[in-house]
């Protein structure tokens, strides 16, 4: 692929910006010459013709949710409605500066406070943050909470552990070390659901709590979550629930009243978002009774019509976003939920999960289904045992030939060559079974002819991509000529 | 059914009997029938399109802070945003995509990633950059851990000049990682004076050009740390201008890239940048697009060393972050592409200009006094003995600026903070002056 640095022409320019009326080197001289730039950033140099073309051409070469069907599990990768685009873009939000005093941004805070009720409400709990910046950001916002309320009880350094089921997303551990907790593994049983016995085994006073995934990552609720979040209370800890997979159960049972300390809301996943080629998201978190004190600052405040901003939580771990957060992300949430409503927020969940537990037992005779049970949001295959030498990749990338985004492939690690596959409830039933017929063809091709999925894909915009050379030899930037 | 559930009757029935099941309800019944009898709906009818445009459109006009001019920076710009940016974005295979796992579909998005790291490390002067991150706070955030995990050491020493906002984002990372925050004082000209260096210094941090709008200098800095990270937190657009820091050996250098191509949209998405040497590449975080071939040895992209990613790496990750800014960096490449490094440099100018227009004519006024005698780019804080009173005056007349709150937080009493960009009109600098000139000479 030619990056815009093959395009253009020395001198070239895309846009008219104003003349200066003094001379630069006059204004160049207010800076001391040490930290004067001598020499020119090297940025491209393009028409706006070849500019446009550039990156039309690109947005050619990308599968999006609006291209296809893009069943990545995990990632819930539902149709973003363009309604919100539009609202998102309105001036009155994107032309609001956050430092404005609390009069002038009262419209700005009416959508944060609206938006912070319901999903209070959604979450059963009563105290939120719309602060972090991506579901992962919530993880780490509600690991400093642990951390201060254990502080401020004078717990710590003692309760040190943060208990993680083996099935877990990768940022959960990550976020449990980065704010320096130990992370133990519990193990998963036989139906794909936390241990207990292993769980009991590791309670004891040095417990800060547990990261549970709800649905977990094989698409199983925890039948035993009222247990689960019980022991972990007894011991003193904290339960802290990812919420990523809310769309298993919007509108239909909230995590506050299954035990939930803090949980995390993916606004770019169960509220329609779009994922933006890898963000900007947003994880706002709800919390507990106990944990509210502790929230970022500032706390949005309804004062009969009027909206203001509280610093005054000195309990508070302090700001985790400079501003508010990631607000025009909000706004479509908002919307989202406007439109929706109680009952459209049900017809989520249900739309949901009817379309992965029919994915789920059209292709289970064909594809391995290790963990063999109803399944909420998404449900997780093993791509073993379809033919000599065909792994999962190989798999995904033969759908891509078909016209499909692979679902995420070796996650969770618990399942030995996984396909974790995540419909979504915005695909028509026809794009359901296409999908099922394409999956049991290559199950075919795999015995009949594996080189189509060794080879695969074949009629992408670039064949398989050597990813280990990236490494190897790493060209992490343009070389320039005499660089 | 909601508009963007397709299914018909028929398809349900269908489906269900697919399943074998008896009725929707049947699909949840694995969740513990005490949660869901405990479950309350937030009472909200579902809304037509038509209601909720409008009543969003209403909230969006609520905000009369739009309304006035903005003199008003402190750490976000009203730059212009050239259409072209919107257009891009608004292609929906970028925006509906997410993280580029597949790369032999993903190659738009590998590749202006692959564009935008070359911009970040041309405009900083540094090696490798990664594909963004949340916001220069967290950026500034994570710089700091990077440090720790490379360096070791407990303090990490911070101007009182650098922006209060990053500041306490930056505070709550470092209570949580049991570091300690050090303050760096400043002289008369608003720069930073490093008088000694804690034995454990784990970084320096320092703004460029700081919160005053004042330019510091670099020099000589990185050569008094020793191992200990220089980690130097940019305003891109001043670096159209500004000598990059890796020209002075910083370790990091991280920056909110806002002004890039993104409107102020009450602060967020933003725009995390982040970019570092070479050896320290297996320690940074966030994503990274590399170049390599296809098995027809075609050029293409993919997402290289994500060994010390969470997906893969787990508690042992460089960071847990998944989810990033991308579409935010994907606005900064066209933003950067469009300006080309003449056009950078002409923003950074006229921003100059018109602020040292009004500066020079604001410090006429009797009364009113620059607080700092160092070098500015195109934001400065002004002095004057009733700060507030200015800044109502100001207000009046429908401008808006840094008020004496966020000055004081720095230690600086009875300014405000003004901020010009290449958008402000000689006729808005005029309204400015005029405002002021009835408070001229009150001392
Ligand atoms: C189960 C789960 N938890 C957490 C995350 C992290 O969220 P984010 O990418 O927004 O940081 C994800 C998604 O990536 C996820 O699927």
């Amino acid at each position: 692929m030619p990056t815009i640095y093959a395009r253009g022409q020395k001198g070239r320019k895309a846009l008219a910006l104003p003349n200066l009326s003094r001379k630069e080197e006059e204004l160049l001289q207010k800076i001391p010459e040490g930290m004067r730039r001598k020499e020119s950033p090297r940025l491209p140099e393009v028409s706006q013709p070849e500019l446009i073309r550039h990156y039309t051409h690109l947005s050619c070469l990308n599968y999006g949710v609006d291209t296809g069907f893009y069943p990545l599990g995990s990632c819930t990768m539902k149709y973003n409605p363009k309604l919100h685009e539009d609202l998102a873009w309105l001036p009155g939000f994107t032309g609001l500066h956050p430092l404005l005093s609390e009069e002038e941004i009262q419209g700005a805070l009416a959508v944060l406070w609206e938006l912070s009720e319901y999903l209070k409400g959604i979450a059963g709990m009563p105290g939120i943050t719309l602060q972090p910046a991506a579901g992962a950001h919530g993880e780490l916002t509600g690991m400093f909470l642990i951390k201060r309320y254990f502080e401020d009880r004078g717990e710590l350094p003692r309760r040190e552990k943060i208990l993680l089921p083996d099935s877990a997303h990768g940022t959960n551990p990550a976020s449990a070390a980065m704010a320096g907790f130990r992370v133990v593994s519990i193990p998963s049983d036989r139906r794909g659901m936390v241990d207990l016995d292993a769980l009991k085994r590791n309670l004891d006073e040095t417990v800060a709590g547990i990261m549970l995934t709800v649905p977990n990552t094989l698409g199983i609720f925890e039948e035993d979550i009222l247990e689960i979040t019980k022991l972990v209370h007894e011991a003193g800890g904290l339960c802290y629930f990812d919420g990523a997979n809310l769309n298993a159960f919007l509108g239909r049972a909230r995590p506050g009243d299954m035990g939930a300390d803090i949980f995390h809301f993916n606004l770019h996943k169960t509220f329609s978002t779009p994922h933006g080629g890898g963000g900007p998201g947003a994880g706002p978190l709800a919390v507990s009774e106990p944990l509210v004190p502790y929230l970022p600052v500032p706390e949005i405040v309804k004062d009969g019509e009027k909206f203001r901003l509280n610093y005054d939580k000195p309990k508070s771990i302090g700001r985790v976003h400079p501003y508010f957060g990631n607000f025009l992300v909000m706004v479509k949430a908002l919307a989202y939920i406007l439109t929706l409503g109680d009952e459209g927020m049900r017809e989520v969940s249900a739309a949901a999960v009817l379309a992965a537990n029919y994915l789920r037992v059209r292709l289970k005779g064909t594809y391995k289904l290790p963990y063999d049970r109803l399944c909420k949001h998404e449900f997780v295959l093993s791509g073993e045992g379809l033919g000599e030498g065909i792994r999962t990749l190989d798999i995904a990338k033969r759908l891509i030939d078909y016209g499909f985004h692979p679902p995420t492939i070796y996650f969770p690690l618990i399942v030995r060559e996984a396909l974790m596959i995540e419909p979504t409830e915005t695909e028509p039933k026809e794009v359901l079974d296409t999908f099922c017929e394409a999956m049991l063809k290559i199950a075919e091709e795999a015995r009949t002819n594996p080189a189509l999925l060794k080879e695969a894909p074949h009629n992408a915009p670039v064949r398989r991509l050597d990813e280990a050379r990236a490494v190897r030899q790493p060209i992490l930037r343009e070389p320039f000529p005499g660089n | 059914m909601n508009p963007y559930i397709p299914h018909t009757r028929r398809d349900i029935e269908e489906m269900l009997s697919a399943v074998g099941l008896p009725d929707v309800e049947a699909l949840f019944s694995d969740i513990p029938e005490e949660v869901r009898r405990r479950f309350q709906p937030l009472g909200l009818p579902p809304r037509d399109e038509i209601w909720v445009h409008r009543y969003i459109t209403g909230l969006s006009q609520r905000s009369t802070g739009t309304k006035l001019i903005p003199f008003l920076g402190a750490g976000l710009y009203d730059h212009y945003v050239p259409p072209v940016v919107g257009h891009v974005l608004s292609r929906s295979e970028f925006y509906t995509a997410y993280t580029p796992y597949q790369p032999e579909i993903s190659q738009g998005t590998l590749t202006w990633m692959f564009e935008y790291q070359t911009m970040v490390c041309e405009l900083t002067g540094m090696e490798v950059a990664n594909a963004s991150m949340y916001d220069g706070a967290t950026a500034l955030a994570e710089a700091v851990y990077m440090a720790r995990r490379t360096v070791g050491g407990k303090a990490v020493l911070v101007p009182k000049s650098l922006n209060p906002n990053v500041r306490e984002v930056l505070a709550t990372y470092v209570w949580a990682a049991g570091l300690e925050l050090v303050d760096v004082p400043y002289d008369e000209q608003g720069q930073l004076t490093l008088s000694e260096i804690p034995e454990d210094t784990c970084a320096l941090i320092v703004q460029e050009p700081n919160f005053f709008g004042v330019v510091e200098d670099l020099s000589s800095l990185k050569e008094r740390l020793g191992k200990a990270f220089l980690i130097v937190y940019v305003n891109p657009i001043a670096l159209g201008v500004l000598e990059p820091p890796g020209k002075f050996g910083a370790d990091v250098v991280v920056g909110e890239g806002q002004v890039l191509g993104l409107p102020l949209s009450f602060g967020g998405p933003l725009l995390g940048i982040f970019a570092t040497k070479m050896e320290y590449l297996r320690r940074m975080p966030g994503r990274v697009s590399g170049r390599t071939v296809d098995a027809e040895g075609k050029e293409g992209y993919v997402m290289a060393f994500q060994t010390r990613e969470q997906h893969i790496r787990r508690e042992e990750a460089t960071s847990n972050i998944c989810t990033n800014s991308a579409l935010c960096a994907l606005a900064a490449t066209v933003y950067l592409a469009a300006l080309g490094p003449e056009g950078l440099k002409r923003i950074a100018l006229l921003s100059m200009e018109r602020a040292h227009d009004l500066a020079e004519r604001i410090f006429s006024l009797p009364g009113f006094r620059p607080a700092f005698s160092g070098p500015f780019l195109y934001e400065f804080a002004v002095s004057f003995s009733e700060a507030e009173r200015a800044v109502r005056k100001l207000r009046e007349a429908g401008i808006a600026v840094a008020g004496p709150a966020l000055l004081e937080k720095c230690g600086v009493k009875n300014a405000f903070l003004v901020a010009v960009t290449e958008k402000r009109t000689p006729e808005e600098l005029d309204l400015f002056v005029r405002s002021l000139s009835s408070l001229a000479g009150k001392e």
